[in-house]
């Protein structure tokens, strides 16, 4: 296939993903602050969001002051944000328009109404007055594009660039969420496992929708070593980064198959990230500092990324 | 006179392009005035380039580079027989009509002040009479003076500015000619300057006009001569833009730096 | 230079192509019993119904420069256009005729221009035309064609009298829409279908792309890949750009996924560069490589003529088309078909006026406000002074501009444009239409029957053009 047509589907994905991981680090940060005011101890919550959806230099180049309703509207509104809510959504529409006909008639429907509604309704004139639902709107409509694509698209290799999108995207998202934990200033006197504590961790759960799923595994009440392993080391996750690498690792073996055999760096890197995460533990990622593990990750991210565009997409 | 031509361009650039394609017209083709006896076009990265010939009946070569790279180097060499010719060009492939050389360019579009040139020149009398005044009257109204425009400057610009280099010279030409109902172009190509102290680049530029009975007849008014048998001929087109020497087109966010050396010297002995 | 004849106007009635209801023409018989059968109430469901599909088909035509939704809809009629097999006969004939000459025409003016020599047609016209490309000059492109599809307008002014408006040989759109009509036609009233016998215009892009692959470069080694080059997703046609690669099934392309190497044109693809033989471009010539024309142009392919000129790939429509559908070269098209064919024209041409001419100009002058007045470089019905609808200001200002530049701008009477029933407002009304036949050129000439009917929705309004407001209908031909 055409490899601008490739670039559009790998992108027009990355884009769905991450309208929804933005909703979802908005929600944890909006959990956060909510729970930080009912305890009388507002803390820097809204500027740990901005270092998490990466948008800090962004804003602050915009706006002088951290507040709930500018950081909400940075993220979720502003089409000066190229990562904003709206921007993701107008740009995977704008990746689909222009590779069109490699969609089907479900991701496209799926697509353009989710840009259509976002341009027509009031939901996003003044986000901060209807958060909730809204975020839960745009997390609908990512599920509802994920299951078009899943359900309607051909096994072939139009089908593993979208999934790459999305899961590189994920992963890296999953990534950001459990270091917003690491940006939050913790008042002095709570203590570390006093309740504030707990409630990020249980936030940070909740916005990845594996609150309950926790439990279930760990059968335990919240531990930060277990949190982070949930969601980086835990194969039975969906969102957790093994879980996105495991999918990843095979897309790229399906398309160096899909292409008689011919693989790049990119399934070097992949392969490598794979296995560090595959034979990982917690404790070795802890005692080497959890935000050091992930901001690594994040840059090995990207090299990955590059790797992709250099082998597929240029 | 047998002229002998190296000419090398050198391209730089401070980050890698990912790709680059030149079309380049930099190839005599032979006629009464011009017998080839070789002539050589590649470049650092490909010994040989496609050619075709143009609408213009230009010898065209097409150099494309399609992998990222921070240099690349053009070379031209070749040598040439010419004879004197009065300025009259012959026996040169001739695809397009004397009257579609009357068409007007962006680049020498006539504004108000060529009109006056052109009225000024049209008492002479004949066609002929009247581009040997041009000749003069162009050279006169425009200093040499390199850098005072550049390869996208029409005629009337540099009219206004009084200054610009052979390329103004013979736009100024072409159009004024035009006026007077006289078909004219735009040549480019290389120049023996001999010993003398080189006030002009051996790469060269003047126009050629249509006289009946005569033919094409070439006028280098930026010396304010006919073009002698020290003139290498080796485009033609409706001004620079059509008959530009060198023509491309990259890919790819870099500051380039040009650099350009070319040598004519008459081949069999120093003189 | 021969004096104009002047002619009066006669203020002729349009030609009613269903005729008088009691005296109704015998192709519009059924059509007729089913509009008298159909209550107002289904017509009106049915047209809100056919919105519907084609807001879902995504049928869009942006007109940006209006401002506004920019993916509005086109309206669709739902009253078919009939046309019977003895018309359309004739009609196909003329335009195969025309194509012919057209593509003779483009043929000699590129090589040795026997038609200017002939003192036919003045060789400024030509040679001082901007649609006059010198790149061209003593190409041959592959089987000698130029244009490959054109798009003849067409104009009814009696039973037997089809008049071409235009010409359209350089990248004409709205066989989509002539496509597109059909499907939603037959799936809103399939009984309509089973009642006539209607020729189908379903084949239309497998003659397409037949006919692309048969005009493959002389450089072409094997089965010929073919592409189909569009400027992008914000072209007002890229619906009908990706219709048409998805209905050929082959790759829609922009000038990114395209490079030139060794004058051979080759896209990017996911398994690394693909030969490219054959591009059916929707960019025009300014556009479609920068190294050659408009070095400011984003949209095209750096190299790419090079390689046409080289015979390694072939353009289609070829570039330089345009000088044989300019509105100033158009009146010269009967000419063009007696010298080369030897034959007379079959569709009949609009007396033009060349307002570059002095005793034309005098004459648009004096009658312009009976006149239709065009700029002979602009299309889509901009910048056009439709004469007995304008005020008197706007006639004066238009004077003044046609003074000061006279050479771009040619003069038709006004035409009574043949009218059709049409579902508007107040129920079904005549209204005027014209129609957009497309005609293919490879090693055969193909016309599908039909064509867009274009339909203009206001009364009395004669301009049927999208960009204005201008609805589409289905266009039947029955067969004999």
């Amino acid at each position: 296939m055409l490899s601008r047509t490739a670039d559009g589907l790998y992108w027009l994905a990355r884009h769905m993903e991450r309208a929804e991981n933005v909703a979802r680090i908005v929600m944890v940060g909006h959990r956060m602050s909510s729970m930080a005011r009912s305890l009388d101890n507002p803390g820097n919550e809204w500027h740990s969001t901005l270092l998490a959806a990466g948008c800090e230099p962004g804003f602050f180049a915009k706006h002088g002051e951290a507040t709930a309703p500018l950081v909400i509207d940075y993220l979720v509104r502003d089409p000066d944000n190229p990562s904003s809510i709206f921007s993701c959504l107008e740009t995977a529409r704008r990746n689909a328009r222009a590779v069109r006909t490699a969609l089907t008639v479900d991701m496209w429907d799926a697509l353009n109404e989710t840009w259509y509604q976002a341009r027509s309704s009031a939901r996003f004139v003044a986000p901060s007055a209807n958060l909730p639902e809204l975020l839960e709107w745009v997390k609908e409509r990512s599920l509802l594009f994920n299951g078009a694509y899943s359900n309607t698209m051909l096994r072939n290799d139009a089908y593993y660039f979208t999934r790459l999108g999305t899961f590189i995207e994920r992963a890296d998202n999953t990534a950001r969420i459990l270091d917003v934990k690491y940006h939050v200033l913790m008042p002095r006197h709570e203590a570390v496992g006093g309740a504030l504590d707990y409630y990020h961790w249980q936030a940070i759960l909740r916005s990845v929708s594996a609150l309950r799923s926790y439990h279930w595994v760990y059968q335990d009440r919240l531990k930060p070593w277990q949190v982070a392993e949930f969601l980086i080391l835990r194969p039975e996750m969906p969102r957790s980064l093994l879980s996105c690498y495991d999918q990843i690792i095979r897309t790229l073996e399906q398309l160096a198959e899909a292409y008689g055999g011919k693989r790049g760096e990119c399934h070097r890197i992949a392969g490598e990230l794979h296995a560090r995460l595959r034979f990982g533990r917690i404790r070795d990622i802890f005692q080497s500092g959890l935000h050091e593990f992930l901001t690594d990750f994040v840059d090995r991210s990207v090299t990955l990324g590059d790797a992709i565009s250099t082998l597929y997409l240029m | 006179m047998r002229l002998h031509v190296r000419h090398q361009t050198s391209y730089r650039y401070d980050n890698p392009i990912a790709a680059a394609i030149q079309t380049l017209r930099l190839t005599p083709r032979s006629y009464d005035g011009l017998r080839i006896v070789q002539w050589r076009v590649w470049s650092d990265a490909r010994r040989d380039f496609p050619v075709f010939v143009d609408g213009y009946g230009n010898l065209t070569h097409c150099h494309a580079v399609n992998q990222p790279h921070s240099s690349a180097v053009v070379f031209v060499e070749g040598e040439v027989e010419t004879a004197a010719t009065s300025g009259i060009v012959r026996g040169t492939p001739e695809p397009l009509p004397p009257l579609f050389f009357l068409r007007r360019t962006r680049l020498t579009e006539p504004d108000a002040a060529i009109e006056t040139l052109a009225r000024q020149i049209a008492p002479q009398g004949s066609a002929l009479k009247q581009l040997h005044a041009l000749l003069n009257a162009v050279r006169d109204r425009l200093d040499y003076l390199p850098g005072a425009t550049d390869a996208a400057t029409p005629a009337a610009a540099a009219l206004a500015a009084g200054a610009g280099v052979c390329q103004d010279h013979a736009h100024l030409f072409i159009s004024a000619a035009r006026l007077l109902a006289i078909p004219a172009r735009y040549i480019g190509g290389y120049l023996w300057t001999g010993m003398e102290s080189r006030e002009y680049q051996a790469s060269h530029a003047w126009a050629e006009a249509f006289v009946h009975d005569l033919g094409w007849v070439g006028f280098d008014p930026a010396n304010r001569i006919c073009p002698t048998e020290a003139y290498i001929r080796t485009s033609v087109g409706l001004d620079y833009w059509s008959a530009a020497p060198v023509r491309g087109v990259r890919r790819g966010a870099a500051a380039e730096s040009l650099s350009v050396a070319v040598q004519v010297t008459q081949a069999g002995g120093d003189q | 230079m021969t004096l104009p004849v002047i002619e009066t106007i006669g203020a002729a009635l349009p030609f009613d192509e269903m005729g008088e209801p009691e005296n109704c023409r015998a192709q519009y018989q059924l059509i007729q019993r089913w509009m008298a059968e159909m209550p107002p109430e289904l017509l009106g469901l049915k047209r809100r119904e056919a919105e519907l599909l084609f807001r879902r088909i995504g049928i869009t035509f942006a007109v940006y420069s209006e401002g506004g939704d920019p993916e509005r809809l086109i309206p669709f009629d739902i009253i078919p256009r009939v046309l019977d097999a003895a018309e359309w006969e004739l009609v196909s004939r003329g335009l195969r005729q025309r194509v012919r000459a057209l593509n003779e025409f483009l043929r000699d003016v590129y090589h040795g221009r026997q038609i200017l020599r002939a003192g036919l047609i003045p060789p400024e016209l030509v040679l001082h035309n901007a649609g006059f490309r010198p790149e061209m000059q003593d190409f041959e492109p592959a089987q000698g064609v130029y244009t490959h599809v054109a798009g003849i307008d067409l104009v009814r002014l009696g039973p037997r009298d089809f008049t071409v408006l235009e010409d359209n040989c350089r990248t004409p759109s709205g066989v989509s829409y002539m496509l597109e009509n059909r499907e939603a036609m037959m799936r809103l009233f399939p009984d309509l279908f089973a009642r006539h016998r209607i020729a189908s215009v379903s084949h239309y892009p497998e003659d397409l792309l037949e006919t692309l692959q048969s005009v493959a470069p002389p450089n072409c080694a094997g089965e010929p890949r073919v592409a189909l080059l569009t400027p992008g997703a914000y072209n007002s046609a890229y619906y009908e750009h990706s219709f048409l690669a998805d209905e050929m099934g082959i790759e829609i392309v922009e000038g990114v996924d395209l490079f030139v190497d060794d004058n051979i044109v080759y896209m990017r693809t996911t398994e690394g560069p693909k030969r490219v033989d054959v591009i059916y471009r929707r960019i025009d010539d300014d556009f479609i490589d920068p190294l050659t024309f408009r070095p400011d142009s984003l949209l095209g392919t750096p190299g790419l003529f090079n390689a046409y000129r080289s015979g390694n790939v072939t353009l289609a429509n070829g570039i330089g088309a345009g000088i044989a559908d300019d509105k100033a070269i158009y009146r010269h098209v009967p000419a063009m078909i007696r010298f080369y064919l030897g034959e007379e024209p079959i569709l009949h041409n609009v007396r033009t006026y060349s307002c570059g001419d002095r005793e034309d100009l005098a004459y648009v002058l004096e009658h312009l406000a009976e006149l239709v007045v065009k700029e002979t470089h602009g299309s889509g019905g901009y910048g056009m002074l439709i004469g007995p609808q304008a005020t008197r200001e706007q006639l004066a200002a238009f004077a003044d501009k046609l003074r000061a530049s006279p050479g771009d701008y040619i003069a038709q009477p006004t035409l009574a444009l043949s009218t059709c029933p049409t579902f508007v407002e107040s129920g079904i009304a005549p209204r005027h239409v014209d129609l957009r036949p497309f005609v293919l050129v490879g090693k055969e000439i193909r016309v599908v029957p039909g064509g867009l009917t274009r339909v203009a929705l206001r009364d009395g309004s004669l301009v049927v053009n999208s960009s204005q407001g201008g609805g589409t209908k289905d266009t039947w031909v029955l067969e004999g």
